[in-house]
């Protein structure tokens, strides 16, 4: 499999204040791969560096070819980011929120939508509802659901089970995985729950203070007990 | 007397003049709450813009052209105008605190209204509207083919407008890019861009309101100012970040002001504007928001 995503030393930074100091990954195609790490080691600034809405140096080359850094290249190229607070508009509908997802190609939403419904069958349901009264967990999946509705060869996705119920959260990743196997979306997900993170993924990627201090199939870093104890906290 | 004499084929008419003022009110207000929306900013050159546009009709209908010939152009111009407004003008400011956009446009009003005084002369002039100003009888109460016209041609712009933010991709877009600016760019939407559409927009609603009160009032470089400040009136009554509510609101405002202005003795012509401003601070005490005023639901 050839890489889908490729970090190369990136960097970025928020003013004068380096968030990454050089990260290299990779995501290949269809590959769930989870970048795991404490508070404020650069999860979150990794993922904005791929979708642009950081200002950074260093490459980030997408199906083999090197990403603009405009703000909506990213959406343009494929690559549907699912930010922190999941991005959903409150004051839209559902329905509204889920062509917003199919905002930058022609044609074919409804057929879309359909097979989004198919996923998140409480979403038909709520089609007509401000998006905003939804529940938590209903909001994730209109998260997701979007990100669905831009036919991306890559999600990016940050804390999906922030606040959210536990049940809820084994049910996200169980649509992610299908979403994985199905529509062969690669997924890029940063996560606090280190455990059920690399349930999920094939590779893990392992932050701390900007940099990658440990990545590897997520079965060896699972296995490796030094590992767990002094990155991963269980 | 305090209450002028009442008699209903009056009423029916002031209340159609009512109608007329307030759908001239609702196009500006609409057309200052669509820039609110997007720059968060009230536009203070929205009047003079309106009137600019207004001075390019007047100018083509001298070279010959007829007004239905001209307002195509007209509206093309005032469109590609608002939209170059805000590339130049309003988007090296538009990061910078709301103030800083407010003294842009007020200094754009100026630069306009001299503008205008050097290229087509001060003082006041007739504009020979589309509409005649005969009655016709409507149900036993006359009523002028050019109050039925410009209420025509306010609603079924405000009519288009709608359906184009309701059913169009680019109509989204704008509704996204207005609401939440950086999820709209992380679905793609050209943010920048969208905020120029919405001035170019404004611009158009704009020219219409000045090109359809322009034979009532005569047009001068200060011809929109009463205007703009009624529109921001009507704005503010019906939610400063709500398009309905603009609408609702330049109609009440119209209606208000003609009503008490024929009705209570002692408003007369003089105190109309504080009359309806009184109407609205009481409205504001009531709903803060104004009346359509945006109240976000949200459960965490």
């Amino acid at each position: 499999m050839t890489a889908l995503l490729q970090l190369d030393r990136v960097e970025a930074r928020y003013g004068p204040v380096k968030a990454l100091h050089g990260i290299s990954l990779e995501v290949a195609e269809g590959e769930l791969v989870a970048v795991l790490g404490a508070n404020g080691a650069g999860k979150t600034t990794t993922l904005r560096a791929v979708s642009g809405t950081v200002r950074r140096t260093g490459d980030v080359i997408f199906r083999g070819a090197k990403l603009p850094r405009r703000p909506d290249a990213a959406a343009r190229a494929g690559i549907a980011h699912v930010p922190e607070g999941r991005g959903t508009f409150s004051e839209l509908s559902v329905w509204e929120n889920l062509r917003l997802g199919a905002y930058t190609r022609r044609g074919g939403v409804k057929e879309d939508a359909q097979r989004v419904f198919g996923y998140f069958p409480r979403l038909e349901e709520r089609k007509g509802q401000q998006a905003g009264t939804l529940s938590g967990g209903e909001q994730q999946m209109l998260a997701l659901g979007r990100a669905m509705m831009a036919r991306p060869k890559l999600v990016l996705l940050d804390e999906p089970s922030l606040g959210l119920a536990p049940m809820l959260v084994t049910e996200i990743f169980q649509r992610l995985e299908r979403m994985r196997t199905d529509e062969g979306i690669a997924v890029l997900v940063v996560e606090q729950n280190a455990n059920l993170a690399l349930a999920h993924a094939a590779h893990a990627y392992v932050l701390e203070v900007g940099k990658v201090v440990v990545s590897g199939p997520s079965d060896e870093l699972r296995a490796n007990e030094s590992v767990r104890r002094s990155y991963l906290g269980y | 007397m305090l209450l002028a004499a009442f008699t209903w084929t009056e009423f029916a008419q002031q209340l159609t003049a009512g109608i007329r003022q307030g759908a001239v009110f609702a196009g500006l207000a609409l057309a200052l709450v669509i820039i609110y929306r997007s720059t968060r900013a009230i536009n203070f050159a929205q009047g003079e813009m309106a009137t600019f546009t207004t001075f390019i009709c007047w100018s083509l209908m001298n070279h010959g052209l007829s007004f239905w010939a001209a307002f195509p152009i007209v509206l093309v111009i005032a469109f590609t105008g608002g939209v170059a407004i805000e590339r130049t003008i309003i988007r090296p400011v538009e990061n910078g605190p709301v103030i800083t956009i407010v003294i842009v446009t007020l200094g754009l009003a100026l630069l306009l209204n001299g503008l205008m005084s050097v290229i087509w002369g001060g003082g006041s002039r007739p504009f020979d509207g589309p509409f005649s100003t005969r009655t016709i009888d409507v149900g036993g109460v006359p009523i002028s083919v050019q109050d039925i016209g410009i209420v025509v041609v306010s609603f079924v712009l405000v009519g288009l407008l709608a359906l184009f933010f309701r059913f169009t991709k680019l109509g989204l877009g704008l509704r996204a890019a207005a609401l939440n600016r950086d999820s709209s760019e992380l679905v793609g939407v050209r943010v920048g861009w969208m905020l120029a559409f919405g001035w170019g927009l404004a611009a158009v609603l704009g020219a219409v309101s000045g090109m359809m009160v322009a034979p009532i009032l005569f047009l001068d470089p200060n011809m929109m100012q009463t205007i703009l400040l009624y529109a921001f009136a009507a704005a503010v009554l019906g939610g400063l970040d709500s398009p309905v509510g603009a609408v609702v609101g330049g109609l009440l405002l119209g209606l208000a002001i003609t009503l008490l202005g024929r009705y209570v003795g002692f408003v007369g012509d003089v105190l109309k504007l504080p009359a309806a401003l009184l109407l609205i601070l009481l409205v504001l005490l009531v709903k803060p928001n104004g009346l359509f005023g945006r109240v976000t639901v949200r459960r965490v």
